[in-house]
């Protein structure tokens, strides 16, 4: 186990490199002279020349990579171009929204996908799976940010027009000093979030237990007098478990690298909305650390996956 | 009193091709503490029946009777139901393996059975459960009660599956097909406890089953049932040795343990009917060698005999059944002294584990020598694993092995070129055992049949048509149907296909591995005389891979014993079952199932006749 999970790891950083790598390599193909965008429009060519020398930007290009990653290992991403702080310190200062909106959405999404898909697969080609499969393919059609307006227009807009707030906006307020005001704000955005996911694991639930509930196992366990819902949810639900988690890790771990629709639609302060903002500033330390950041979710996120794998699942132990 | 005592009981189940009627009107009674056989090829209705009168088919309409104790468990609610389901009534299943919930111990899988119907501390129950394991044979119970489904062999699999239909001392058992995925003599031990544990504890036992031979040794009534009907019913020592009901002596004469070895086997003709219909006749008239007029316009009635035995069938006395044809044994002389593969000191070593656990070697042949000669069927027989199906891929070609060499017509295939080895396959080719499996249900039977001319760039176009449907007729299949999905024919059928497809490029050796093991006895039948007649007219030269002691010996000319990678006897098939020279071919002997032979009943008297309604 502790080799496999060494391996694992040493693979992880192998794909973080080989990220980091090839972010750098793009940006600095790319049009834009960072030096010109630090010093402004009236800069001269000395004071050009001069900014570029204290970035390093004058260095051959392997050069400045080696001396990235050399600071990267310890944290350090480099200064914003744009208003010389951390690159690391902006972006945390972005991650509990981002956090916040992913708990909160996981356990809205697992808690409607889940029975929903379960529901579905139990009485297949009644009404009730029907209305299942709808559910589902509403889900899947709807673009993120039409929910989101449709949201915001209904929760927020009328309310509001007919004199109350139900619903704030949006814009984000902190866990740690209310969490009933934390919880109002991101209602909405939770709301949209996992109504479009909740149909992805919807699906997948009612794929693997259509499968599963034909199985001999829960024929035995009906014939060993097991009641319905221990039939479903313990013996039919254990098994169907495992794809389940492998989808909830690559999806929560997309999302912390940044819920950019939601995030622009509610007007989050998060990792997502400060990629947006870097990108339209062409800021490339905070791009190069969002994508980095992004990456290490999901590596990290695979690896968690493929431990649960193994947890779960006796006979790969 | 009758533990169980069903009436009149019918079983629909509504499909979107109309009603199936999986039970006809079939009624029986269990008495206690017997052993009560339900006998039947696939699609007779038999593990339905018992699976509705358990309610463990929502989608099926059931009526009729089934008194448990008195109680009538049709349409019993589902809550009622659930006590009896585990306690008072439990069931072991065929695979085991698939049977128990692969992520928890098992155990979890028996205690709970425990607090589904007991109020019972957690540690009462693990006592429990492991003094039940140690009474089903489990070693060590007390180290293993922690272990998952998948760390057992197949048979104390079905050990486990059987403590956990026991643990609650319930009056009846209901077993479906326990031992149908099992190895022989794991088959012999199964029932043997199952027997022992229903004289230990007073159970009574429904075993479901398609193996006469194994009713005839251990059932004290039994019911057969073909499509929904019971055929024949009464006590399996007067049945089994001479039937009433001439599909039950169909079946007799189906095996191959009623026959010399060699001869053309008697199989009932035809296949099962549809069960969207419902005949006017008897449902077995169109297969029935017995059939009047009469049988095919009017349900038959209910014969009573004196001795029991009740028989649904318009014949009053006892059917002569189709006479087996005794085809002179024409094997002595028939090998010609001419090698077709010969293998020497073959071995294959598999590199096992390494990601989680220990690098190992796994021995899967452990240096075998085999000559096979032109013309002759040479048996290979052994339990799973024994490597018998790794052997035959071995020598198609279709496995590398690790040292050794196999020799086809006189050449070493080691040394041969990739071209050369690509003319050479043409001379062997395989039958693989699961006809549902091993055709590509998205091909026409056509192309599938003519691939090998088209691989081999043998013939084309109207030529390759042609050819193929001569195949097909040689095999007995509709050259019309070219143009089908494998579909859309029987498992008979299709095994048809397959070794229609082998025949194609007249190959030198045809490895048929386990090719009738996935049929039921009826068409096994029908196939083995299929395989045996083509060697008559073709000069075939067959090497035979089964599991199945009868079929083997039946067929093969030669016979080679394999376990756990080696050939530890080979001999002519007779000597072989005469004189066993080594411990395991005896033990596998002693350990099937032989039916008994057919006698005619004498002194059998017609009791009464009961009009029947359906």
């Amino acid at each position: 186990m502790i080799k496999f999970l060494l391996r694992r790891i040493s693979f992880g950083v192998g794909v973080l490199l080989a990220l980091s790598l090839f972010v750098f390599f793009l940006f600095f193909v790319a049009p834009g002279d960072p030096a010109a965008m630090i010093g402004g429009e009236k800069a001269s060519e000395t004071q050009l020349t001069q900014i570029r020398k204290n970035l390093g930007l004058d260095r051959p290009l392997p050069e400045q990579y080696v001396r990235f990653l050399g600071k990267a290992v310890t944290g350090d991403l480099g200064f914003s171009y744009r208003n010389q702080q951390p690159v690391t310190k902006i972006i945390m200062r972005r991650v509990p929204a981002t956090l916040s909106l992913v708990i909160g959405a996981v356990v809205l999404w697992l808690a409607i996908g889940i029975p929903i898909g379960v529901m579905s697969a139990r009485h297949p080609g009644t009404l009730r799976d029907r209305l299942g499969q709808a559910f589902i393919l509403v889900g899947l059609s709807f673009p993120t940010f039409v929910l989101g307006m449709m949201a915001l227009y209904c929760l927020y807009f009328l309310p509001r027009q007919a004199g109350f707030t139900l619903f704030p906006a949006g814009g984000y307020k902190a866990f740690t000093s209310d969490p009933l005001i934390w919880a109002w704000h991101l209602a909405l955005p939770w709301m949209t979030l996992a109504l479009t996911i909740a149909a992805v694991y919807a699906r997948l639930t009612r794929g693997q237990m259509l499968e599963v509930m034909g199985e001999d196992y829960i024929r035995t366990a009906r014939a060993k007098g097991a009641t319905e819902r221990t039939v479903v949810w313990k013996h039919g639900m254990r098994a169907a478990l495992t794809p389940l988690v492998t989808q909830l890790g690559s999806d929560i771990a997309l999302l912390l690298g940044g819920a950019i629709v939601i995030e622009q639609v509610f007007g989050l302060q998060g990792v997502g909305a400060l990629a947006v903002q870097a990108v339209n500033n062409q800021d490339r330390p905070i791009i190069i650390g969002v994508v980095l950041l992004g990456g290490l979710f999901i590596v990290v996120a695979n690896i968690i996956v493929d431990v649960l794998y193994v947890l779960l699942d006796p006979r790969v132990r | 009193m009758a533990v169980l005592e069903v009436r009149n009981l019918r079983v629909e189940i509504p499909t979107e091709d109309g009603v199936v009627q999986a039970v006809r009107n079939v009624s029986f009674s269990v008495r206690p503490g017997t052993l009560f056989g339900i006998a039947g090829e696939s699609g007779s209705g038999k593990s339905v029946l018992t699976q509705s009168i358990m309610g463990l088919t929502p989608a099926a309409e059931v009526s009729g009777e089934a008194l448990f104790e008195g109680r009538n468990l049709v349409g019993m609610p589902q809550s009622e139901m659930r006590k009896l389901r585990g306690g008072k009534i439990a069931m072991v299943f065929q695979d085991p393996l698939s049977s128990l919930h692969p992520y928890f111990t098992i155990g979890a899988q028996i205690a709970e059975a425990l607090h589904f119907h007991e109020k019972i501390s957690p540690a009462q129950a693990r006592a429990r459960v492991i003094e039940m394991l140690s009474k089903v044979g489990i070693p060590d119970p007390a180290a293993r009660v922690d272990d998952y489904p998948h760390q057992f062999s197949g048979g104390m699999r079905q050990r486990v599956m059987i403590a956990m239909a026991l643990v609650l001392k319930p009056a009846l058992v209901i077993a479906d097909e326990p031992t149908t995925a099992l190895d022989v003599t794991v088959q012999a031990q199964i029932i043997e406890l199952l027997d022992s544990m229903r004289r230990e504890l007073g159970t009574t036992i429904i075993l479901i089953t398609h193996d006469l031979g194994l009713l005839s040794n251990v059932a004290d009534d039994v019911m057969i049932m073909y499509a929904g009907n019971r055929m024949e019913y009464g006590p399996a020592d007067r049945i089994l040795r001479s039937p009433a009901h001439p599909y039950t002596t169909g079946l007799c004469r189906s095996s191959p343990a009623n026959y010399e070895p060699g001869a053309k086997l008697a199989p009932i003709k035809g296949r099962p009917p549809s069960l969207l219909a419902t005949p006017r006749g008897c449902v077995f008239a169109p297969r029935c060698s017995e059939a009047t007029p009469q049988c095919a316009s009017a349900p038959p009635p209910l014969r009573v005999f004196d001795d029991g035995v009740e028989s649904l069938c318009w014949l009053e006395a006892a059917p002569a059944g189709a006479k087996p044809v005794n085809a002179a044994p024409d094997f002595a002389a028939k090998a010609k002294p001419e090698k077709v593969a010969e293998v020497r000191n073959l071995h294959l070593t598999y590199d096992v584990g390494g990601f989680f656990g220990e690098r190992r070697k796994l021995d899967v042949l452990k240096g075998i020598d085999l000559t096979v000669w032109r013309g002759e069927t040479l048996g290979l027989v052994g339990e799973s694993g024994c490597g018998k199906s790794t052997l035959a891929r071995a020598i198609a070609g279709l496995t590398p092995t690790t040292s050794g060499s196999i020799e086809l017509l006189g050449r070493d295939v080691g040394a041969l070129t990739p071209s050369e080895w690509r003319a050479m396959r043409r001379q062997v080719q395989v039958v693989f055992q699961d006809p549902y499996g091993s055709l590509n249900p998205r091909r026409r039977v056509g192309s599938i049949i003519g691939d090998p001319f088209r691989l081999h760039g043998v013939a084309s176009g109207e030529e390759r048509k042609a050819r193929v449907r001569t195949l097909m007729e040689m095999v007995g299949l509709n050259p019309e149907h070219y143009n089908r999905f494998p579909a859309e024919f029987s498992g008979g059928q299709r095994q048809r296909i397959g070794i229609a497809r082998a025949l194609a490029l007249n190959p030198s050796l045809i490895i048929c591995d386990e090719p009738v093991s996935a049929l039921d006895v009826s068409i096994q039948a029908q196939v083995l005389n299929l395989l045996r007649e083509l060697q008559q007219e073709l000069g075939l030269t067959y090497l035979f891979i089964s599991h199945d002691l009868s079929v083997v010996r039946h067929l093969c000319d030669r016979i080679a014993v394999m376990q756990a990678g080696r050939i530890v006897e080979l001999a002519e098939s007779e000597a072989l079952f005469r004189n066993p020279a080594n411990d395991y071919t005896r033990v596998l002997l002693n350990a099937s199932h032989v039916p008994p032979k057919l006698s005619p009943a004498v002194g059998r008297k017609l009791l009464e006749t009961r009009e029947i309604t359906r």
